[in-house]
C-alpha cells in the first residue's frame, strides 16, 4: 500500500477516499455539498445524505428501475452510478416535478390514468417519462413502449402507463 | 460494497500507469464493475476512472477513414447516430438491443466489450468457479440453460456481449495502449477462450486499455442484418444473436462474415458458413449447408440443446434476408 500511494503521488494524480470526500451535487437547481465515501452511490447520496427518499430502491443491482433519475438530462440507474463521478453534475430527482403544490402534467397523468398499483416503481417510470417528454414532446406509442423497456412494473399496469404517458405528452404540448 | 480509493485519470498514459498496480479497476460506465464489485466477486482497493479521458467521447467518421469510436462513447450514442443508422445498421441495431435506455446513457462501447460474463454460477460469490480461480465449472453438470454450445472447454460461460458480434462482422479493429505496447488489432483477435493460465475471456493483461474502435466502410452494396433472440422483448442478453454482413457481385455472394453471439466463450465466427457462401448463388441447399456448419461440433449441456436450434433458424434467416434484400 505504501508504495503504491508513493507512485500514486509521482503521478500527480488526486487520490481520494476510502474516507469521505467533499462533492458538489446539483439536485434539482440546487447545488449541496456532501462529505461521501467513493463507495457511495448516487442512489444513497440521494436517499441518505440528502433525504430525497422519492426515488426508490429495490434490486440495487440495475435490474428494474426504481431508482431512474435523470443525470445531465439523461435517464440513468441511480443505483449504478457512483457519486463521486457525478460531482458537478446536475441531476434530477422525482421531486423536481411539482412546483408549488401543483402536480406536474405527467403526474396528473399518472393520477388520471390510473398508471399505477402498488406505486414503488411510479417515480422511476415518471422519471423515463420526463426524459422523453423533454426530448420528443410528440411521442408514438412505440417511443413510449422503448422509453418505458427500462422500468419494471411488478403489477403489470404497463397498457395504463402507456396510456399516461400519451395523455402527459398531449397536456405538456398543449399547455395544460 | 468494500471502500475503495478513487481517482480521475487524467491522461491515457496516467490512467496505464495506475491501472498497472496491484488491486486496481479500471471503471468507465459502471453498469458491469459496480455490479461485481456489490457481489462482492472483486473488491479493489482502487478504482481509476476513465470517463474523465479527453478524447475519447467522440464518434467522427469520413468517407476515407470510415468510423472511429473512442472507447467511451456510450451504447445510446451509437444506437442514435444518423452515420451509423444509415452505413453500419447492424452495430446501431445492437446497440439498440442492448440492455435499456438507462444503461445504454451509461454503458460505453470500450466496456461493452470487454464485460465479464453472465453466468449465475461466476455472479455468485458462494460459487468458486473455475473461471474465478477453482477447479470446477459449476455449469456443466448444472443449471445451464444459458451456457455455451460450441467451443467450450473448461468453463461453459458465454460472452454476453450484443456490439462484439456485430462489430467482428464489420471487421472492427481497436487501438489498445499499455505499458509495453500501442497498437492495433482486429476485434476479433482480442477475445480468447479462457485457458488454465489465462482465465478470461480477452487477451487483454493488467493496464491494457482499449481506446479507439475503428471500422472500415463496408463495400458498395455490402448489407448487414443483426438478429437476436431474447427471453422477453428488451432487458435480456441474448440467448443467441448473429451478426451478419454480405456484399455480391452481381447474383453471387462476394463476401460474407457470419458471427453468432451466446453461443461460445467468445463472439462465435461460423468460418465454414462464410466459406461455403463465398462464391454462390443463393439457393435453399446453399443456405442449409450454411446453417448446418454454423454449428457443426456444437455440444450442447443438459438444458440448452435449445440453442442449436434457435442459432439454425437465425443463421438461415439472416441468409435469406441478405440474399433476398435489392437495393
Amino acid at each position: 500500500m505504501a508504495t503504491k500511494a508513493v507512485r500514486a503521488k509521482k503521478l500527480k494524480v488526486a487520490i481520494r477516499g476510502p474516507g469521505k470526500t467533499a462533492i458538489k451535487l446539483t439536485v434539482n437547481g440546487e447545488t449541496h455539498e456532501l462529505l461521501i465515501e467513493p463507495r457511495r452511490t448516487l442512489l444513497n447520496a440521494l436517499r441518505k445524505d440528502l433525504g430525497l427518499t422519492g426515488t426508490k430502491k429495490a434490486c440495487d443491482e440495475g435490474t428494474c428501475g426504481t431508482c431512474t433519475v435523470l443525470l445531465e438530462g439523461k435517464p440513468i440507474y441511480a443505483c449504478m452510478a457512483l457519486a463521486i463521478e457525478c460531482d458537478g453534475k446536475s441531476v434530477e430527482t422525482i421531486e423536481s416535478l411539482s412546483k408549488d403544490g401543483q402536480l406536474h402534467p405527467i403526474q396528473r397523468a399518472f393520477i388520471a390514468e390510473d398508471a399505477l398499483q402498488c406505486g414503488f416503481c411510479t417515480p422511476g417510470q415518471i422519471m423515463s417519462v420526463k426524459a422523453l417528454l423533454d426530448e420528443n414532446p410528440n411521442p408514438t406509442l412505440d417511443d413510449v413502449k422503448r422509453v418505458l423497456s427500462g422500468n419494471l412494473c411488478r403489477c403489470g399496469a404497463y397498457p395504463k402507463l402507456f396510456q399516461a404517458a400519451l395523455r402527459a405528452a398531449d397536456l405538456v404540448r398543449t399547455g395544460r | 460494497m468494500r471502500t475503495f480509493e478513487h481517482v480521475n485519470a487524467p491522461d491515457v498514459q496516467t490512467a496505464v500507469a495506475l491501472l498497472g498496480e496491484a488491486s486496481t479497476e479500471a471503471i468507465a460506465g459502471g453498469t458491469d464493475l459496480l455490479g461485481e464489485l456489490k457481489a462482492r466477486l472483486r473488491s479493489p482497493q482502487r478504482l481509476v476512472n476513465l470517463k474523465t479521458l479527453a478524447g475519447l467521447q467522440e464518434i467522427s467518421y469520413s468517407p476515407k477513414a470510415g468510423l472511429r469510436l473512442g472507447a467511451l462513447v456510450t451504447l445510446a450514442e451509437i444506437e442514435r447516430h444518423p452515420i451509423i443508422q444509415e452505413r453500419f445498421p447492424i452495430l446501431a441495431q445492437a446497440a439498440a438491443s442492448a440492455a435499456t435506455p438507462q444503461l445504454r446513457n451509461m454503458g460505453t462501447i470500450g466496456g461493452n466489450l470487454c464485460q465479464k460474463p453472465r453466468c449465475w454460477y461466476y455472479r455468485n460469490k458462494l460459487f468458486e468457479c473455475w473461471l474465478k480461480g477453482g477447479d470446477k465449472c459449476f455449469a456443466e453438470d448444472g443449471e445451464n440453460k444459458y451456457h455455451a454450445i460450441l467451443g467450450a472447454d473448461r468453463c461453459h460461460a458465454v460472452h454476453p456481449s450484443d456490439l462484439a458480434p456485430a462489430l467482428i462482422a464489420l471487421d472492427a479493429t481497436l487501438r489498445v495502449v499499455g505499458p509495453d505496447l500501442d497498437g492495433e488489432l482486429s476485434l476479433e483477435e482480442l477475445y480468447t477462450k479462457p485457458t488454465e493460465s489465462r482465465r478470461q475471456m480477452t487477451i487483454l493483461g493488467p493496464g491494457e486499455l482499449i481506446t479507439d474502435i475503428r471500422v472500415p466502410i463496408p463495400k458498395n452494396g455490402s448489407r448487414g442484418v443483426y438478429l437476436k433472440t431474447m427471453e422477453r422483448q428488451s432487458w435480456s442478453f441474448a440467448l443467441v444473436s448473429v451478426a451478419a454482413q454480405m456484399n455480391f457481385a452481381g447474383e453471387r455472394i462476394a463476401d460474407a462474415r457470419v458471427v453468432l453471439g451466446g453461443v461460445a466463450a467468445i463472439p462465435w465466427r461460423a468460418r465454414d458458413s462464410e466459406r461455403i457462401l463465398i462464391g454462390q448463388r443463393f439457393s435453399e441447399g446453399l443456405a442449409e449447408r450454411a446453417v448446418e456448419a454454423a454449428v457443426a461440433g456444437a455440444q450442447p449441456l443438459r438444458d440448452n440443446e435449445y440453442k442449436v436450434s434457435l442459432a439454425k433458424a437465425l443463421v438461415k434467416r439472416v441468409i435469406i434476408d441478405l440474399c433476398s434484400t435489392t437495393d
